[in-house]
């Protein structure tokens, strides 16, 4: 048993451990949960270094037979771009532990041990390397925020958890019958055995089954991500959802998408992605006009959050797609971005509505005079996600768009216009709400962030600005697992430059 | 090393220590570490140039790798040269004085702690802006200048007019923005850097093997980011909106500093530029409506603030005239002598509406001469400076300006000479109806402390002799010999527009009062199309705006999401359930319908078969 297992199984262990003890005792659930999610979160930074020495192969490998037949393997591994994925969900979920705190009182226990099993399932997505464990980790992850959105959710809940499980399995359905096309034609599940026989010619797809192949897996990820026109589960599941679940699912749950995009579609079906993907950049730009314009005359603040992540998932999409190092490292930078800015976003909306009982925009205003800091917060926040420089977004956004120019410079005149929206509609919700006179319902019950609060936000902005000026402590891991892949795709080696060899032509 | 990181970082934490603190710190230490951190500041670069005078070649420090992946490789690097010394000077020299003069003007205000805080935070970001020795740490400051102008101007936060006007300069900038970052990316894949030095070098060194068309782009681009920031046409209509914020603001950031910060990146640029002729004559022409139309806009305004911004946009107007005839160093010299007179010339509208508790209405002032006599001294200062007046310093810069647009192309600087009459008029003119006549209003008007008048009394200095500062010829390494013949003539006659200018005002204003009333009848229609800032808001509103909100609205929330998509994924779970209801007909019992299917799907099949078969 290795660090990686370790760090895999402790949250499935705290889950079941989380389930035998009293429900009469909700601190002690919470200290206990905080306390394993802590530890996962430490135990996940010890990753770095081993991945950090050699981030292009998996640092930490573990390969154990599952089910003799068919042949199922536990195999798991974490490279450069499983890595920062798997910090961001156990760095979160302590946060989301915190936030609950005093917000859920109903179930605790089972609240908790649904949080932890989630972390499990996420960090299997982000860790499996065989297709048919990373499909059951896919559904192991989905069925926690299922009854995360239905339990605890808000009054229309189980409307959308209902229709997130549903959108979900439609999904995962075809993601299904496609794993199993290839293990009928390969005779394994194990996707670097896969990758090795692709390459070896051992294995290969005719065009049109490499088409479809692509395209159910496409799907089932497309409506995670999710992409343009599949969005519409998003809100609902964000509107009715309790703030930790609205944090993980927007930080985590939606980058399971991308992140199998990156790590099964494109090395997988390299001619499928590079065929399909002018249509997919058409989707992703569309997406993020999309998304912003929608996100712009939402009257609900947490309706408002979800669409701008619409807009932002179609920079990561529109980053993968244009298949240049410089595009794909910002997507896969992008989405930690997301998880980060995002996820503070849901976390400040949720503080709000904990003081005022509503998400309706307005029932809000002037919340400046009444809680400074949790303002000044909001406003940091904000500006993070409309990209201002040095803060994280701005590093993402600016290599996708990079990338975008490098493909076709319309892609970036025309996903750098949902730049511009993002500063109407989040300026726009920020005067609303927190600039002008205060009614007297939030001079009555909106008060600033009290020590525990600062706990859980503080961490959020010291990320985003480390991310933002020091994207480096993350680029160069992201960077060579990216170059793989991209190798994968072009059927050409990428031309490595050592950091020194270009900061000569800087 | 010369440490220039230091120069940003005093204010940086002059900002920290007032954001973070302030509201519990009593106002003298505020006003140590606001005012402290922006004249260490000062300090640091006078001493960082003295040491690396005479500053033949640009002076870079690099730092750290900001972002480097593929064949993206960004520092966090620092450089100095003429220009940016230039700048540097400015920045923080204006910034200090009008740190001080704030401490008077902010003293009633609430927020006192956080207007200093946003303060110092816009001194770190425009320094950035200056030091940068590439274009996308150039951009930090570029958005971080954009952040605090938006901060500032919805300081009075209360007010919707306010927070209105902030979020409108934010977004109008973005749009820039997006032209600069596009601009960026064009320049990245064509030189492989973003280093001015790299970029400049190669441009320099290649020249003519380079696609024009390219060189043509990337200028363009970054000029549609100048305009922006610089509020030029069509992009300046966020400026005069920014007069809502607190007017050392407008000051600082709306006159002297940041909204030359379009004029110093083409500047900057001007290799680049250089290479291309068709961008450098856009950026002439946009220049020179910008002048014009602003200039005509701001005869007809009675806001005292109004009147000023309308001003800076002209006169920004002919800063890019300048560049865009190749006179890059005479339109960063008219950077500097404006940044004098426009400072001067806001301060000193707030000593005005600080005298008058609140009132910026021209209207309602006059006769104020004797009443805040030094107030009426020094803006009489600034306004023979940006007249043009000999020996003046608007004089010196606004002269090399139109001689080089005449060597350019003579009805530019016809153009120019025009515009030099309208703006020596509308300044003079808000100068007549506010200190001469009898006063309209009924405020208590009283002279401004010594806090303030002491900063009005430096800039005046400023406005009046900052002529001889030879920046063109200080500048000459950077630029090159660009010096257009000196002629006599052009000069008597661009000083004779202006003086011609000042007696029409005070024919208008002082002599016949009843003038203007009836030449404004007598215009009608035009007349109100000015004074309406030709409906170019309502334009925009009309255009882009509303459509744009009530569009994603009504259809893509309302319709697509709503009915299309949503209708789409609710039909097909209607669908599998109207599916599951049929199916359950199948499975009725009766054997006799079995067979009935038996036969049926049998048929099917054959035909199914026999079609396939017979096709192929």
């Amino acid at each position: 048993m290795n660090l990686l297992d370790i760090v895999l199984l402790t949250p499935a262990a705290g889950a079941l451990i989380a389930l035998v003890l009293p429900s009469d005792n909700p601190g002690l659930l919470r200290k206990f949960t905080l306390f394993v999610s802590l530890i996962v979160f430490l135990l996940s930074l010890a990753l770095i270094a081993p991945v950090n020495a050699a981030p292009g192969r998996y640092a930490i490998e573990s390969n154990a037979v599952w089910i003799e037949y068919p042949a199922i393997r536990y195999h798991v591994g974490v490279d450069g771009l499983s890595l920062w994925l798997i910090i961001l969900s156990a760095f979160l979920t302590p946060i989301c532990v915190l936030v609950s705190w005093k917000h859920i009182e109903d179930r605790v226990k089972e609240f908790h041990a649904f949080l932890l099993f989630l972390l499990f399932g996420v960090i299997g997505v982000f860790v499996a390397l065989d297709l048919f464990l990373f499909f059951v980790f896919w559904e192991v992850s989905l069925v926690p925020m299922y009854f995360l959105i239905g339990i605890w959710g808000h009054d229309r809940r189980i409307y959308a958890a209902v229709k997130f499980f549903l959108y979900t399995m439609a999904g995962s359905a075809m993601m299904l019958a496609a794993m199993i096309w290839i293990y009928n034609r390969a005779g394994t599940f194990d996707l670097p055995l896969l990758l090795d026989m692709l390459r070896t010619r051992q294995l290969a797809f005719s065009a049109q089954e490499g088409f479809w192949l692509f395209l159910a897996f496409f799907i089932a990820f497309a409506i995670k991500v999710p992409l343009f026109p599949l969005h519409t589960w998003l809100p609902d599941a964000h509107g009715e959802a309790p703030t930790a679940g609205s944090v993980m699912l927007a930080s985590v749950l939606l980058k399971l998408g991308t992140y199998g995009l990156v790590r099964v579609s494109l090395p997988l079906f390299p001619d499928a992605a590079r065929d399909n993907a002018p249509w997919i950049i058409a989707l992703a730009i569309a997406g993020i006009i999309y998304g912003a314009l929608v996100a712009m005359v939402q009257p609900n603040m947490k309706r408002l959050v979800a669409y701008s992540s619409v807009s932002h998932l179609g920079f990561v999409v529109l980053g993968i797609f244009t298949f240049t190092q410089v595009g794909l490292d910002g997507a896969v930078y992008q989405m930690l971005n997301h998880g980060i800015s995002t996820g503070a976003l849901f976390i400040l909306v949720g503080l709000l509505y904990e003081r005022r009982h509503s998400l309706e925009i307005a029932d809000y205003g002037g919340v400046g005079s009444v809680a400074p800091w949790l303002s000044t917060v909001f406003v940091i926040t904000s500006l993070a996600s409309i990209g201002l420089p040095l803060l994280n977004n701005f590093v993402g956004e600016f290599l996708v768009l990079q990338g975008a120019a490098q493909a076709k410079l319309l892609y970036a005149v025309l996903a750098g216009t949902g730049v511009i929206l993002s500063a109407v509609y989040m300026l726009w919700l920020v005067q609303r709400a927190f600039y002008g006179p205060t009614p007297d319902a939030v001079k009555h019950h909106v008060t600033d962030m009290n020590g525990r609060e600062w706990a859980l936000v503080l961490p959020l902005v010291v990320m985003m600005v480390w991310m933002g000026v020091g994207p480096q402590t993350f680029l160069p891991s992201i960077s060579a697992p990216n170059r793989q892949v991209l190798e994968l795709v072009s059927g050409k080696p990428q031309i490595e430059k050592s950091a020194q060899e270009v900061a000569h032509v800087r | 090393m010369q440490h220039l990181w230091l120069i940003p970082a005093f204010p940086l934490a002059g900002f920290l220590v007032n954001g973070i603190a302030g509201r519990r710190l009593p106002k003298p230490l505020v006003n140590t570490f606001a005012v402290g951190s922006v004249l260490l500041a000062f300090l640091w670069v006078l001493k960082v140039l003295a040491g690396l005078q005479p500053l033949e070649a640009a002076y870079t420090e690099r730092y750290f790798t900001w972002i480097q992946s593929g064949f993206v490789n960004v520092g966090f690097d620092f450089m100095v040269d003429r220009l940016t010394a230039v700048m540097l000077l400015v920045v923080t020299g204006i910034g200090l004085l009008i740190h001080i003069y704030s401490i008077g003007y902010m003293a009633h205000e609430d927020g006192y702690s956080r207007f200093f805080a946003y303060l110092n935070l816009f001194m770190f970001f425009m320094l950035v802006l200056v030091l940068a020795a590439n274009y996308l740490v150039l951009f930090i400051g570029w958005e971080g200048v954009g952040l605090c102008s938006y901060l500032l101007i919805g300081f009075y936060y209360l007010k919707k007019s306010a927070t209105d006007a902030g979020k409108k300069a934010f977004v109008v900038n973005r749009v820039g923005d997006l032209g600069f970052s596009l601009g960026m990316f064009v320049t990245m894949l064509t030189f492989g850097s973003l280093d001015f030095a790299t970029v400049f070098g190669k441009a320099q060194a290649e020249g003519a093997a380079l696609n024009p068309q390219t060189i043509t782009l990337i200028c363009l681009l970054l000029l549609v980011g100048a305009t922006g920031k610089s509020a030029q046409v069509p992009l300046y209509v966020w400026l005069p909106d920014a007069m809502e914020g607190p007017t050392p603001v407008s000051a600082l950031i709306h006159a002297a500093t940041m909204v030359t910060a379009g004029v110093y990146m083409v500047a900057r640029s001007a290799p680049l530029y250089n290479l291309s002729p068709t961008a450098l004559e856009v950026v002439a022409i946009v220049g020179l409506i910008t002048a014009v139309m602003a200039a005509t806009i701001g005869m007809t305004q009675y806001d005292i603030k109004k009147v000023f911004a309308y001003s800076t946009v002209s006169q920004l107007g002919y800063m890019f005239l300048g560049l865009g005839v190749g006179a890059y160093s005479a339109g960063v010299f008219h950077i500097m002598t404006h940044a004098f007179f426009k400072a001067l010339l806001f301060l000193g509208a707030g000593s005005v509406i600080h005298a008058l508790s609140g009132e910026q209405d021209l209207r309602m002032m006059g006769g104020l001469r004797s009443k805040i006599p030094v107030t009426f001294t020094v803006l009489l200062a600034a306004a023979v400076a940006i007249a043009g007046v000999p020996p003046f310093s608007g004089f010196h810069s606004k002269d090399a300006i139109l001689l080089a647009a005449h060597a350019h192309a003579p009805w530019m600087f016809w153009v120019g000479v025009v515009t030099a009459a309208m703006t020596a008029f509308y300044v003079f003119r808000a100068i007549f109806l506010c200190f001469f006549g009898t006063y309209r209003g009924d405020a208590h008007p009283h002279e401004s402390p010594l806090v303030m008048t002491l900063p009005l009394g430096v800039l005046a200095l400023l406005s009046l002799a900052g002529g001889y500062f030879n920046v063109p010829h200080y500048l000459a390494p950077l630029f090159g010999g660009e010096h257009a013949p000196h002629d006599e003539t052009l000069v008597a006659i661009s000083v004779a527009a202006g003086l011609a200018g000042i007696g029409l005002s005070w024919l208008f204003y002082v002599a016949a009062p009843s003038l203007p009333e009836r030449i404004s009848s007598a215009l009608g229609g035009v007349y109100r199309l000015v004074y309406n800032k030709y409906f170019v808001d309502e334009a925009y509103d009309a255009l882009i705006v509303h459509p744009l909100r009530d569009g994603s609205r009504a259809l893509l929330w309302g319709v697509m999401d709503a009915r299309i998509v949503d209708g789409a994924v609710n039909g097909a779970g209607a669908l599998a359930r109207s599916i599951g209801s049929g199916l359950r007909m199948w499975q009725s019992g009766y054997i006799r319908r079995y067979a009935a299917w038996v036969v049926l799907g049998s048929a099917a099949l054959v035909a199914v078969a026999a079609f396939w078969g017979g096709a192929r």
